[in-house]
C-alpha cells in the first residue's frame, strides 16, 4: 500500500476550509479508499454492497410505489391494480419492487451463510453480526408487511395467521393480537398501520447498516483464512480493488434481478394474491413467501401452538448467541475439515426445512420436518460448541500473502523483520 | 477541546436537581407513550361496529353452515342433523384435549342450532365445513381437526372454536352480541 495515501490531506483551499469544519471528505476517503482490504477476498464479499444496493433500490422503487398506493382496506387492492394498468411503468416499479424483495433475500443468506463458513461472526467481529441479525429480523418484519399491503388473499391471511402467532403468548396473548389488528379481527386499521411501518422500517434498517458498516471498519473484514491482516502486503487499498470489484458484483446481479423483473416476475408470488381478500374463506393452501418457508416449517412441526412459535422465533434468536456457542479458536472452515461437513449438511438441512414450509402440514412432511427442525437446533446447541473441542484444524497460513502466493523464502530480497510492521500491533 | 470540571466530593443541591429533573423526565416520557400506545388499540368506531347483529335461522337448511360476520369477526351458525348432534354428544370427555360436553355449547332446548366463532384457534384461519375425520371442520392451513361440536380433536389448535355471546329472540331467530334476548 506504499504508493497510496493512507491520510486525507484537503487540495483546495476550501476543501481546507470545509475539512476543519465538517470532516466527512477525510472520513469517506479513510473508510472507502484509503481503507485495507485483505488482499484474498472473494466475490462471496461483494454481497455487503449488494445488499446496500438493493437497500437503496427497496426504497427508490417504494417510495414511487406509496405515490400511486392507497392503504384503505377498500380501495388497496385496486390501487396496485391501478398501479399495473394505469400508472406509467407502474408495471415495471412494482415488479422491481416485490421481484426486489425476494433478491434481498437471495443476497442476505449468501451473505449470512458465507459469515457462517468463514467464521466472520466470531470475536472480534460479534458486535458486527449481532448488528446484522437485527438488520435480517427488522428486513423480514418490513417483507411481511409489504407483502400484506396488496390486500389479496395471501396479504389477509399471511397476516392472520402472523399476527396470530402473539396469541400464543399466556395471558396477554389475545390484547396484543387486539392492539396489533386495532379491531377484532385483521382490517382497515390493521392496513393502515402495517402500510406506515413499512415505510419507517427501511429507513431503521438504513440507519442499522450504519452502524453495521461502522463496527465493519473497525475491525477490517474477515477474509477466507479466517486470519488478520498482519501486514501492509497482506491488504490492498479499498479504492479502486473493492470498489470496482463490488460494482461489478453488483452489475451481475442486477442481470440477475431483471431476468426475474422482466421474464418470470410473478414466478415468486402466489397467484391467490390476485384474489381480493376475502375474511370468510381461506386460501386452500396457504405459504408464506419463499424466504419464511424454513421458518414456517420449524412453526408447523412443533404439534403444539405456543411450542410451535417458540421454536420459530428461537431458530433466529439462536444466531445471537453463534459467536460464543461456537468453541473453535479457528475462523475459516476452509481450515476445519470435520466443520466443513457438518456446515454442508446444516446448508442441506436449511433446504429440506424451506422445501418442508411449502408442503402441506400432513403425513411424512411432518415427521421429517421435526427431524431437521431437531437438527437445526442440534447444530447450534451441540455441533457447534462440542466441534471446537474435539476437532483438530489443519494448519494456518501465516499471512494472508502467504495464502495467496505460497511460502516465498526470503520475501524477494525484503529483510527479515519486515513483515513486522508496528502498524499490526494491537 | 476544553476540559470540564464536574467532580465535587459532597453531594450538593445541584445533585438533587438532577435526580429530581430527570425522575421528572422520565415519569413524563412514560406517561407520553401512553397515549401512543392506547391508539393501537380497537378505536371508538370499531367498538360502536361490535353492536349485536341479528341472525335469521329460517333459510337454514339441515345440514347447512352459514357465515356471518360479528365486530368483523366470522361466525359459523350450523344447523345440525340429528345424526351430527349424536355424534357430539357420545364423545369420551376424557379423551378431548379441551373437555367441554356438547350440551355446554349449545343453547338449552337448541341442540340443533352450533354457533362458534370461525376462525382456528391456532392461527385464525377459516376451517372447511363437514369435514375431516369428525366431520365437523377441518382447517387447511396445518391441518386442525373440529368435531360437529367445533371442539378441537386433532392438529395444533390449542382450544375449542369459542362460542360467540348469543341469544335466541324467537326460535328462529338469534342476536349474536349479547347474552340477554332483549334486543
Amino acid at each position: 500500500m506504499s504508493q497510496y495515501s493512507t491520510t486525507y490531506v484537503p487540495k483546495s483551499s476550501f476543501g481546507k476550509w470545509f475539512e476543519s469544519r465538517l470532516p466527512i471528505a477525510s472520513l469517506v476517503h479513510s473508510s472507502f479508499i484509503a481503507f485495507p482490504v485483505p488482499r484474498n477476498l472473494t466475490y462471496f464479499w461483494t454481497f455487503g454492497a449488494i445488499l446496500v444496493f438493493m437497500l437503496v433500490a427497496q426504497i427508490v422503487t417504494g417510495v414511487f410505489l406509496a405515490m400511486y398506493y392507497t392503504p384503505n382496506a377498500a380501495l388497496a387492492f385496486q390501487s396496485v391494480e391501478h398501479i399495473m394498468r394505469d400508472v406509467n411503468y407502474g408495471w415495471l416499479i412494482r415488479y422491481l419492487h416485490a421481484n426486489g424483495a425476494s433478491m434481498f433475500f437471495v443476497a442476505v443468506y449468501i451473505h449470512i451463510f458465507r459469515n457462517f463458513y468463514y467464521g466472520s461472526y466470531k470475536a472480534p467481529r460479534e458486535v458486527l453480526y449481532i448488528l446484522g441479525v437485527i438488520i435480517f429480523i427488522l428486513m423480514m418484519a418490513t417483507a411481511f408487511m409489504g407483502y400484506v399491503l396488496p390486500w389479496g388473499q395471501m396479504s389477509f391471511w399471511g397476516a392472520t395467521v402472523i399476527t396470530n402467532l402473539f396469541s400464543a403468548l399466556p395471558v396477554v396473548g389475545e390484547t396484543i393480537v387486539s392492539f396489533l389488528w386495532g379491531g377484532y379481527s385483521v382490517g382497515n386499521p390493521t392496513l393502515n398501520r402495517f402500510f406506515s411501518l413499512h415505510y419507517l422500517l427501511p429507513f431503521m434498517i438504513f440507519g442499522v447498516v450504519i452502524l453495521h458498516v461502522w463496527a465493519l471498519h473497525v475491525p477490517g473484514q474477515n477474509n477466507p483464512t479466517g486470519i488478520p491482516i498482519k501486514s501492509g502486503k497482506d491488504a490492498v487499498p479499498f479504492t479502486p480493488y473493492a470498489t470496482i470489484k463490488d460494482i461489478f458484483a453488483v452489475v451481475v446481479f442486477m442481470i440477475f434481478f431483471a431476468y426475474w423483473v422482466f421474464y418470470i416476475p410473478n414466478y415468486l408470488g402466489h397467484a391467490d394474491n390476485y384474489i381480493p381478500a376475502n375474511p370468510a374463506v381461506t386460501p386452500a393452501h396457504i405459504v408464506p413467501e419463499w424466504y419464511f418457508l424454513p421458518f414456517y416449517a420449524i412453526l408447523r412441526a412443533i404439534p403444539d401452538k405456543l411450542g410451535g412459535v417458540i421454536a420459530m422465533f428461537s431458530a433466529i434468536l439462536v444466531w445471537f448467541l453463534m459467536p460464543w456457542l461456537d468453541t473453535s479458536k479457528v475462523r475459516s472452515t476452509a481450515y476445519r475439515p470435520l466443520y466443513k461437513q457438518f456446515f454442508w449438511v446444516f446448508v442441506a438441512v436449511c433446504i429440506l426445512l424451506g422445501w418442508l414450509g411449502a408442503k402441506p402440514a400432513e403425513g411424512w412432511y411432518v415427521i421429517v420436518s421435526q427431524i431437521a427442525t431437531a437438527y437445526y437446533f442440534i447444530h447450534f446447541l451441540v455441533i457447534l460448541p462440542v466441534l471446537g473441542f474435539v476437532e483438530r484444524p489443519l494448519p494456518l497460513p501465516n499471512s494472508i500473502l502467504e495464502s495467496v502466493m505460497g511460502v516465498q523464502k526470503g520475501g524477494a530480497g525484503m529483510p527479515a523483520g519486515a513483515n513486522a510492521e508496528p502498524q499490526s500491533k494491537g | 477541546m476544553a476540559e470540564t470540571t464536574t467532580h465535587v466530593a459532597e453531594p450538593t443541591r445541584r445533585d438533587f436537581l438532577f435526580i429530581a429533573t430527570g425522575a421528572a423526565a422520565a415519569v413524563g416520557g412514560a406517561t407520553l407513550v401512553w397515549p401512543f400506545i392506547q391508539s393501537l388499540a380497537p378505536d371508538a368506531a370499531t367498538v360502536a361496529a361490535g353492536a349485536p347483529v341479528e341472525v335469521d335461522l329460517s333459510p337454514i337448511a339441515a345440514g347447512q353452515i352459514v357465515k356471518v360476520f360479528w365486530r368483523g369477526k366470522l361466525i359459523f351458525v350450523r344447523n345440525r342433523t340429528p345424526e351430527e348432534i349424536k355424534a357430539a354428544e357420545d364423545v369420551n370427555l376424557a379423551s378431548l384435549r379441551d373437555p367441554q360436553p356438547d350440551s355446554a355449547r349449545v343453547k338449552p332446548d337448541h341442540a340443533q342450532w352450533l354457533v362458534v366463532y370461525g376462525n382456528c384457534t391456532h392461527l385464525g384461519c377459516v376451517p372447511l365445513g363437514n369435514q375431516g375425520e369428525y366431520n365437523g371442520w377441518f382447517c387447511p392451513c396445518h391441518g386442525s381437526v373440529f368435531d360437529t361440536s367445533g371442539r378441537v380433536r386433532g392438529g395444533p389448535a390449542p382450544i375449542n372454536l369459542p362460542i360467540p355471546p348469543y341469544a335466541f329472540v324467537s326460535d328462529t331467530k338469534i342476536i349474536i352480541g349479547q347474552e340477554e334476548a332483549t334486543a
